[in-house]
């Protein structure tokens, strides 16, 4: 867990008393909508098409049971008793008042929650691994890097007013669990020929209507370097990213005109000016940093205990759990577990207030009080003893987050499209909850295999559409929702943009369209043991889009 | 964006003027009176760009009350009821199109410790 200080609880305390006075502004009059809109937007709040909503930044996907706690209250208190979880390790609450968002906002506060740095033309919240800390795959904790960058560009007043947002996702894995590929800045934290440990700086990824991978415009970046390199590359951006066009304002278009060769140039010399001033490192700063991320004191135990092995023989649904639902843990005799929010029929990560309590009281028994959120749209628990597992499992399955679907084609990505959002064209949730619902059987989805679709109701792609390995895109057609279907996305180590694979179909065909693609992956797979992204990339979309179009 | 007051605007048919609610953002239409309300059938409503045109320039100049306000379609029933004219009109409308979020059925273990502890 990272352990807040006075400073931190000071400008979140601050923030709250300032934004109380701006909304009493606004109801008094005093303040117009347009000179009110900044304001709400640098706190996270949006207005939407039922009600205001309130976009709050889980840190690293990292929650005490405190906290999650506090989540429910305020789902309960101020909403209506659920939380949306969303791709960028946020919960959104979609109808809160205007009249009480301080109030929500002071109890968020109260367990150091805010929602800066969740909207507006600034750095937002900084995402990384859910699993962080406990991953056996990875080099080093990405949070204290992640956190490190945060402290520095927080209301750092050059960086307040960039051309557009800008997402920065870190990374320490050999397998990439942060999409960092689809982010306007990544940082990857890996070892260079001689064994040291640096940064991949990646720039200028995004999806929406216009889809980049981010490029590598340095392999290997000393750690010592790491904030004026940002630095470096924010003040390129500010200097020559666009302010024209909205559309052409992110940075992914400024590299894509450029060049990244360009681009990184350009970085290099603005760099190798500040490197070596107030920027560098300072390994006491950073000491200070990791020392307030807490790892649990884990007891000694042994991998796979008998007990486990016992309950996976009496119940085939435990067994089939463990199976989809439990990773392995950096330390011995323990795993990370991951609780799905994608129920059948369910909205994909949408969680009630009672839910996160049990939740909170569970990773308080079984997981050294801290639950993880991730950009899947589910949780994880990040240190549960092997031996609890079976104890774990009963409680999670009484109150329906133990679905056994973890990166299967019902483990969907979606936005809250239409039902919610006022920039949608068409709805997502319908689409996700009808597709869980053809897939259903257990069996059927596991024969399937890894398959991650994803579902935007528009094309800012807050769905992730364009990685998914199937990616659906809602679209408007004289008054109709219609859908584009594309194959092959992937937003891993090795991300690939989808293809479309033909004319966009009406709603009610999308869940038929799936079932299509899927039916044919079975046929045309290779062996069973070949996944469908890796069908796809060995024969492409042709056969796909000749299934899918032969009758249509 | 274009503001709503600078758009030419085209009716093709009966429009309403909406908006969200500044204290609570609830949707609420445009009453012929100058006031606002949540109730669709007592919104006023707008057959040619004219009025249309007044409609929003008004509801546009009350910050105060309400924010976004536009033109929307609508259609009438021939007994003159008000109903939405898009999907976008009727989900604002009638909210969601899908159940919101409810607890499964707890059980009895987890239940009996979360009212133990609250």
């Amino acid at each position: 867990m990272y352990v807040y200080d006075d400073f931190d609880r000071t400008l979140v305390a601050e923030r709250v008393a300032e934004f109380r006075d701006q909304v009493a502004r606004r109801l008094s009059g005093e303040l117009t909508e347009d000179e009110f809109k900044p304001l709400r937007l640098m706190n996270g709040v949006y207005l939407q098409l039922h009600a205001y909503m309130l976009r709050t930044a889980i840190p690293y996907g990292t929650l005490s049971s405190t906290q999650l706690r506090m989540l429910a209250h305020v789902a309960r208190r101020f909403d209506r008793g659920y939380g949306h979880f969303t791709t960028r390790q946020n919960i959104q609450y979609h109808w809160i008042k205007l009249e009480e968002l301080p109030d929500a906002m002071a109890a968020l506060a109260s367990v150091g929650m805010h929602g800066m740095q969740t909207s507006g033309n600034c750095v937002r919240n900084i995402t990384t691994d859910q699993w962080a800390g406990v991953a056996p795959d990875e080099i080093e904790d990405p949070r204290i890097w992640a956190e490190l960058v945060r402290q520095h560009v927080t209301l750092h007043p050059e960086f307040s007013f960039l051309p557009r947002k800008f997402k920065i996702a870190v990374g320490s894995s050999s397998h990439d669990r942060a999409a960092l590929r689809v982010h306007d800045l990544a940082l990857r934290l890996h070892r260079n020929g001689a064994g040291e440990i640096g940064f991949e700086v990646m720039v200028g990824g995004g999806l929406g209507r216009t889809p980049f991978l981010a490029k590598t415009v340095k392999p290997f970046l000393h750690k010592r370097d790491v904030l004026s390199y940002v630095e470096a590359i924010l003040r390129t951006y500010n200097e020559f990213g666009r302010r024209d066009n909205i559309y052409k304002a992110r940075i992914k278009i400024l590299v894509h005109e450029l060049g990244a060769e360009a681009f990184a140039k350009e970085v290099e010399t603005e760099w190798h000016a500040i490197k070596d001033g107030a920027l560098a490192l300072d390994p006491a700063g950073f000491a200070e940093i990791a020392a307030r991320f807490r790892y649990p004191t884990y007891a000694q135990l042994d991998d796979s205990p008998p007990e486990l092995a016992v309950a996976r023989r009496a119940d085939h649904r435990f067994d089939a759990w463990v199976d989809n639902a439990v990773a392995n843990h950096k330390v011995p005799g323990y795993a990370i577990v991951t609780l799905s929010l994608k129920p059948e029929g369910g909205t994909p990560g949408d969680l009630t207030a009672e839910q996160m309590d049990a939740v909170a009281d569970l990773a308080e028994r079984y997981s050294f009080d801290e639950i993880r959120v991730g950009h899947e749209q589910n949780l994880a628990l990040p240190h549960v003893a092997q031996h609890d597992l079976p104890a774990l499992w009963r409680e999670l399955d009484a109150i329906g987050v133990a679905t056994p679907n973890v990166n299967l084609i019902t483990d969907i990505i979606s936005c809250p499209g239409l039902d919610y959002c006022g920039l949608a064209n068409a709805r997502s949730i319908p689409i996700a909850q009808e597709i869980t619902r053809r897939f259903r059987n257990p069996e059927l989805t596991r024969n399937l295999g890894r398959l991650h679709i994803n579902i935007s109701g528009c094309i800012n792609a807050c769905g992730h559409h364009h990685v998914g390995h199937i990616g659906i895109l809602g679209v408007e057609k004289n008054g109709e929702e219609f859908y584009q279907i594309t194959v092959g996305g992937k937003a891993d180590e090795n991300a690939t943009l989808g293809a479309l694979i033909g004319p966009a179909v009406p709603y009610a065909q999308v869940a038929d369209v799936v079932e299509d693609i899927a039916a044919a992956y079975v046929e045309l797979r290779q062996r069973p043991e070949e996944l469908f992204i890796d069908t796809v990339k060995r024969i492409g979309v042709e056969p796909f889009r000749e299934r899918v179009y032969a009758t249509r | 964006m274009t503001s709503p007051l600078e758009q030419k605007i085209k009716i093709t048919g009966p429009v309403v003027v909406t908006a969200n609610r500044v204290g609570d953002g609830a949707v609420v239409y445009r009453r012929a009176d100058g006031g606002w309300t949540t109730a669709l059938a007592a919104a006023a409503v707008a057959t040619d760009a004219a009025s249309a045109q007044a409609l929003v320039k008004a509801a546009v100049a009350d910050d105060l009350r309400a924010v976004g306000s536009y033109i929307a379609p609508v259609s009438l029933t021939r007994d003159g009821e008000i109903r939405p004219g898009n999907l976008r009109e009727r989900i604002r409308l009638r909210g969601p199109t899908i159940d919101l979020p409810t607890m499964p059925n707890l059980s009895s273990v987890v239940a009996e410790e979360h009212h133990a502890r609250t």
